[in-house]
């Protein structure tokens, strides 16, 4: 592994500077994507109806592929990071979405009835009853979105260098050091990982009503049928 | 110039219609990549799923794995895989399937795991053997379920084997790769274009097929 650290100075960056990059380019798309998910969310558990279009929506938006998406907002946004973050924001938004609304429909409705009778408004519920119970739902379809997040913003490569550490990945090819690619990868797992496991932690500090023991005794289907389904089903 | 006019002067010009970087012959190679690295992920990722989902063991085992798959990065690692293994359809399938092997393993393995445990229990009490009470109570009962992740890991497949042009291969991203380069605009829309319309035929596909394949009992009990 000689050489390992060793980035070429045509990239531009050090190995902390494609890292911080990075995780800007893969976190703020999903951090927005969460932003958006939250009130669409509320629509769709609000309208019923409101569900299946919003479904049939973002699923369509799924299938564009990111390079194809990168490419095509080029001559909007420019090679720009923008360029690659609206894609990724957009696929955030699409997994989302039904973690939010699974997760708000599997709220008890004694809660919902509780919550109404102490005259909770419709939107008040929503943030401060519906939400933090959808927390662990919410939660699994945020591990999905940031670990595609960080994966996909390497293919930002291809459209001007806009890839951070996938930078690492065309210089490899083009230079002929494989050593740049296992890096280039290696690191990227290691980010996908660390944020992966800090997700988790966030569940357990914003569910301590949730003893560890009983987490995993409650995988069964009342808890997690809904959560469950979220994250890959829809997508 | 819109996107839409792109489109337009793309598939009107009739030299983007045959020859080996003909639309026919790209969208076939797109196809046996998708095909294939889909068919080896579910030859790996059903029967697991079937099994532990079945026994409701190794769940967390299964959770383990398949956000070790998702955390590899696929771009990273077909480029390695590439420099490593040179010019070839291995270095195409190993990221498409490690792609494709998370959505099928869990979803197959929550969907079995979900199946309401009445039916599998009279089957049990009826002395079925657990092979048949898997294949004919519980499969039949998940295949909604079942077939979604299937549907997902295929569209995601779809809108990556793309990339594989970007390592000497064909496929519709020729034209999104190549259009790049030659800063071509039009063939770059026109490849955008023919990978998101293969994704949504996979999803068409998948509609027809659970409607032929789900019993039309469980399908009236997910409606309702």
């Amino acid at each position: 592994m000689n050489g390992f650290f060793d980035i070429p100075s045509d990239l531009q960056h050090s190995y902390p500077g494609l890292i911080s990059w990075h995780m800007q380019e893969a976190l703020i798309p999903v951090l927005v994507g969460l932003l958006l998910a939250l009130p669409i969310g509320l629509l769709c558990v609000r309208f019923n109806w409101v569900y299946a279009p919003v479904l049939w929506v973002t699923t369509v938006l799924y299938a564009i592929p990111s390079l194809a998406f990168f490419v095509v907002l080029i001559d909007y946004t420019g090679l720009s990071r923008l360029t690659v973050m609206i894609p990724l924001s957009l696929y955030s938004l699409v997994i989302l979405v039904p973690s939010v609304v699974d997760g708000v429909r599997s709220v008890p409705e004694e809660t919902n009835a509780a919550a109404a009778a102490m005259g909770i408004g419709l939107v008040r519920r929503y943030f401060q009853v519906q939400l933090p119970i959808a927390v662990p739902a919410i939660t699994a379809g945020l591990r999905v979105a940031t670990a595609s997040s960080i994966s996909l913003v390497s293919v930002g490569a291809l459209i001007g260098n806009q890839g951070a550490l996938g930078n690492l990945l065309t210089t490899a090819m083009l230079y002929h050091r494989p050593v740049l690619a296992v890096n280039s990868v290696v690191t990227t797992a290691v980010l996908a990982v660390v944020v992966d496991a800090l997700l988790v932690l966030l569940r357990r500090v914003l569910t301590p009503w949730q003893p560890p023991s009983a987490r995993r005794a409650g995988r069964g289907r009342a808890t997690t049928a809904g959560a469950a389904r979220t994250p890959e089903s829809v997508s | 110039m819109n996107v839409l006019e792109f489109i337009r002067s793309f598939f009107s010009d009739g030299s983007h219609w045959h020859g080996y970087d003909g639309i026919p012959q790209r969208v076939w190679e797109h196809v046996q990549y998708s095909a294939s690295a889909l068919a080896i992920a579910t030859a790996i990722g059903l029967p697991v799923g079937l099994v532990t989902g079945h026994t409701g063991r190794g769940g967390n085992a299964l959770a383990f794995v398949s956000s070790a798959a998702r955390a590899l990065p696929t771009f990273g690692l077909l480029v390695l895989m590439f420099v490593w293994l040179g010019i070839g359809i291995t270095p195409v399938m190993i990221p498409l399937v490690v792609l494709a092997i998370p959505p099928v393993l869990i979803t197959t393995y929550e969907a079995v795991r979900n199946v309401d445990p009445s039916p599998v229990d009279a089957a049990r009490g009826m002395g079925m053997p657990e092979g048949k009470i898997l294949l004919q109570v519980e499969v039949p009962a998940a295949l909604p379920l079942i077939l979604s992740g299937l549907r997902s890991a295929a569209i995601q497949i779809v809108s990556t084997a793309t990339i594989a042009a970007y390592v000497s291969l064909g496929g519709v991203g020729r034209y999104i790769v190549d259009g790049l380069y030659q800063r071509n605009y039009e063939k770059v829309v026109g490849g955008a274009t023919l990978t998101a319309v293969l994704a949504l035929l996979v999803l068409v596909l998948f509609w027809a097929v659970a409607r032929v394949a789900v019993s039309p009992g469980v399908r009236r009990r997910r409606t309702a």
